[in-house]
Formats: C-alpha cells, structure tokens, sequence
C-alpha cells in the first residue's frame, strides 16, 4: 500500500497549474515613472517577462522649435529639456554655438566660472532630486523631505541670480544674463558650509541602510559593455564601473583648472554596476561637486573679483553669423552626456537643424534590457535608479 | 586622424565606399555610401587603433528645397577618447510612400534601436533590418514627418482643430 498517494496527488496538482501572461499597464501617470512615462509590462505572475516603453507624452518639439528662431532665443527651450538641471543644458548650447563662432578663447574667465559654479549647484540640485525620490520609491520617506529642503536653498540663490526657480535662461551666447547678485558668493559659502554635514547626515540614514540595501544591491546590475552598448552615461555609466566623465575627457569651460575626482562603482555592497552602486556614484559626485564650487568661490573671491567695469554681457554677439557648418557638442549634465548636433545655414541666424541628444533618452533605452525577468517591484527600484526626465526623453 | 580612418576604410571595403572626407572648420565629417554603413560601423566598432564602441548620437538632416536627406552617425571611442563623425546622403523626391532607406545599424550599437525610431517618427528615413521601427515620441496614427521642412499641419486631429 502506497500511503504518499495523496501526497503526490497535492504535488500534481500544484505543478499542472497553469500560468498566464498579463500585460499592466505602468504609468503614464504614476509617481514610480518620474514623469509622464507608460511602461507596457507582460508579466507573467510577478516576473516581469518584457517591458515596452511608450514615450512621447511629454514631447514638445525642441528641435522644430530650434530651427525655427535664432540661437538666443532657443535657449529658453534648452531650460526645459532637463528641467531639473536647467544651468547644465544652456551651458552646453551655448559652448556649441560659441565654438561655431570662435568665440569660447575670449570669454572672460569670471563668466567661465560663474558658469561652472552655478552648473555645479544645479547638479547638486538635481542629484538630491535623484538620490530623494529614489529613497520615496522604494520607502523611505525621510531623506525625500531632507534632500528637497537642502534643494529648496540652492532653488532660492539661483533664483535671486536668474530671477526664475528653476528654468534659468541665465547663461547666454558670450556672457551671462547678470553678474552674481552682490553678496551671492558669501551666501553661496555659507550654504557649503551648511550642507557639508547635511550630506554626511544623509549618506549615514541612507546608503548603510539594511532596509535599502536589500532592495538595491544585486538588483539590475548593469555590465559595463551593455552600459556602452546602449549609450548609457554619466552616473549610469560610472556605476558600471568606467571613468568616463567628460568634464574630464573633453575639459571644457574652466574644469581642467578644477581638481576633483571622478567616482566610480565598486560593486561594494553586491554586484558591480546593481542599482545600490548607481545610487552611491551621485552621492559622491554631489561630494565632488562640492569641492568645485569651494574652488570656483575661491577664485571668485581672489582672481576673478567682481569690479564695478565687468560686462557680463560685453561678448555677447549682437547676431549669431555662422557659416554654413556643422557641429556635435557634448557635455557631461547630470544625468550623462548631453549633445546637440547643429547643422547652420549660410547667412542665417537660424539653424537649419538642432538635433538633442538627451542622456535620459539612452540612460531609458536600456530598461527593457535590465528589467527582463525582474519582479514588478524591482523594476521599480531599477527605473528610479537610472534617474530618467521625461522633459529630455521626450525633448 | 580621420585621414587615416578615411584609408582604413579605404583599404578594407574599396575605394567606393567613401564618397569624401568633409572639411569642416570644427569637426570633419566622413561621407560614406550607405550601402556600407553596417559593414563600416562592425569594422570601427570591432578594429583595434578604431574601437569606437559608443554611439553618441543619429540625426537626419533634411536639405530642402534640395530633395536630399542625410543621416550622421557621432561616434566615440572609450578606450582612446575619440569622436568620429560618419554621415550618408540620401537622395529621395519626398515622396510620402517612398521614404529615403538605409540600413540599420541597431545590431552594431543596441542605442541605435531608439535612435533609428526617432529619425523614422520625425524625419521619414526607414531603416531596413530595424527589429522594431515603430513611431517614438508621436502617436501611432500620425500623418506624415514633421521635421521636414516642407511638412504642413494636419487641419485636424482626431476632430480637434488645430489651426
């Protein structure tokens, strides 16, 4: 007599159930897409089998707009491709169009550096709105509200020199909008010294976290050659474990004059290049980015001192004359490697052609690839770690 | 250096497959025949002195009134720090059911997949061997390519006026 018959009749049953494919809808309007992003998933219980991306809900036409008016008027436009890194994407228009008339040698190295420093706090900026509404994602709440009241003093200078929160128009075709407001570099000294332990204070509740470590380390571990493979940049890239900055690579403004360092993944708390390593690359690099801006406010205090005769508008070109040429310019923002391809026309003040190339759009490019058979809710952890802006995937 | 990447290619795929090294004042630029633009990226991805493994970017040109499009391949190479342009031209009467083709080059650079769409949504070049060229950023059911130049707006948009 055979007494596992019932048993067995359990284990048959339980392994004849049959599994079906689902497709959820993610998005367009769920906080976890960071914006305006529908992922199409085909799951198949709680394993995520395939992910397509439907993009475009956020599309407003840069480039039919760029060829459309003159290079100054398109800089408005660039503020709202990464609108959390507004500094960062007119700074890198605007080099392209300098170096297309020759003049990036003669811009005044005070201008140079007011552009690195206001850059480096919209990166820093933009890093907290990383690193916070990462930790929102996957649950914990604390650093989210921490890291938006230290943004919320760096919001507050660059507006009093801009006169806008956070879509800028402040950096122009040979100069600058304004100088710094009087006092804004004392003020801008006393913010470093105030984050400095705010930064330690976040990395501490944040980045040795069991709870968050758990959810991040080993999860969608990007290798570096699919990294490459897909066009990924900046802190995706870097994760991954390559030095490939181009603040570095290219040394373009005033940053070969700059010393810091560029942090890379090390794949500490699991695998090389998992979502724990892309979280703990931008918050070095708000570190190194710190050091600029002590630099940069060094030389803006010594130097390049502000004196009653400095024009920040003095090189600015009363028209944008080109010859007919093309040119790719590219620029580390916060988010990797942002491009614009210009093809100018003859005697026109208006391009034939701006192209962006928005690392999000890349960055974004890859999920399908990391997130194949993944649970639902470590996809979630893998999309807030890549660090996507709708405004520059969909341009 | 772009000299000698003209005679690499030169010397692997014959003298056809590039058309001219263009001078510009800031980056110079290969033109290519298109017919060898897969062939070429394997080769400059895969040739050691080349490696350029990373894609930047693909944008297409639209040279109206000429009936000419182009295609611009930025490449760049991690390993040295070096950029390379490429670019193909294309000759088409734009004709809506007869888009400009060229190859893709999606199996040598995965970017290019999304890249390759987005030209195809907007500019109205058809990639051949794409594995999904579907649209991008518009509306599956959109009418034409409006980043040419001589594309006009639809009077109306699923019964919403647009003019």
């Amino acid at each position: 007599m055979d007494y596992t018959q019932g048993l067995e009749k359990y284990k048959e049953k339980i392994a004849a159930i049959s599994s079906q494919e689902m497709v959820i809808n993610m998005g367009p309007q769920h906080p976890s897409t960071h914006g305006v992003l529908r992922l199409e998933l085909i799951t198949d219980g709680e394993i995520v089998k395939e992910i397509i991306p439907h993009l475009g809900y956020l599309h407003r036409c840069f480039d039919k707009h760029a060829e459309s008016m003159n290079y100054g008027k398109s800089i408005p436009f660039t503020d709202r491709l990464d609108y959390l890194a507004s500094m960062n994407n007119s700074h890198a228009f605007v080099m392209g169009v300098e170096r297309m008339l020759g003049l990036h040698e003669q811009i005044p190295k005070r201008v140079e550096y007011i552009r690195v420093l206001v850059c480096e706090l919209n990166r820093i900026a933009s890093h907290l709105i990383a690193i916070g509404t990462y930790g929102i994602d996957i649950g914990a709440f604390t650093p989210f509200m921490w890291c938006f009241r230290d943004r919320e003093h760096i919001m507050n200078m660059l507006e009093w020199a801009s006169g806008s929160r956070m879509l800028y128009n402040y950096i122009w075709i040979g100069g600058l909008f304004y100088d710094l407001p009087v006092g804004f570099e004392d003020r801008c000294t006393d913010f470093v010294e105030y984050f400095k332990p705010k930064l330690v204070e976040l990395d501490e509740l944040l980045s040795g976290n069991q709870i968050f470590i758990s959810r991040t380390a080993n999860i969608g571990a990007l290798p570096a050659d699919v990294a490459i493979n897909y066009g990924c940049s900046g802190p995706m890239l870097r994760a991954s474990g390559v030095k490939w900055d181009l603040r570095r690579i290219d040394g373009y403004s005033v940053y070969p004059e700059l010393e810091f360092e560029i942090p890379v993944g090390r794949g500490e708390m699991g695998t090389l290049g998992d979502c724990w390593d892309r979280y703990k690359v931008r918050v070095d690099e708000v570190k190194e980015s710190i050091r600029i801006i002590e630099q940069c406010l060094h030389r803006l205090h010594g130097d390049f001192k502000r004196t009653p005769e400095f024009d920040p508008r003095a090189m600015v070109p009363k028209k944008v004359n080109l010859k007919s040429q093309e040119y790719y310019i590219r620029a580390e923002n916060p988010k990797g490697e942002l491009g614009f391809h210009f093809v100018t026309q003859e005697k026109s003040d208006i391009p034939r052609r701006v192209k962006a190339r928005g690392p999000s759009f890349n960055n974004l490019s890859v999920l399908p690839e990391l997130g194949k058979g993944q649970l639902i809710a470590d996809l979630i952890a893998i999309l807030g770690s890549i660090d996507i802006v709708l405004g520059e995937v969909d341009r | 250096m772009i000299e000698q990447i003209r005679d690499l290619l030169v010397d692997k795929f014959g003298e056809e497959a590039v058309i001219r090294l263009d001078e510009q004042p800031l980056q110079p630029i290969l033109v290519v025949h298109a017919a060898y633009i897969e062939q070429i990226g394997f080769f400059l991805r895969d040739t050691e002195g080349c490696y350029f493994d990373f894609l930047s970017n693909i944008s297409a040109v639209d040279y109206f009134p000429e009936d000419r499009f182009s295609v611009v391949y930025h490449l760049a190479s991690l390993p040295y720090q070096t950029q390379v342009t490429l670019k193909i031209e294309l000759q088409n009467n734009r004709d809506l059911k007869q888009l400009p083709e060229v190859d893709s080059v999606s199996a040598v650079w995965r970017t290019a997949d999304w890249h390759e769409r987005e030209a195809f949504d907007l500019m109205g070049i058809f990639f051949r061997n794409h594995p999904d060229l579907r649209r991008i950023l518009l509306p599956d059911d959109w009418d034409g390519y409006p980043l040419r130049k001589d594309y006009v707006d639809a009077e109306s948009y699923h019964g919403i006026t647009t003019k």
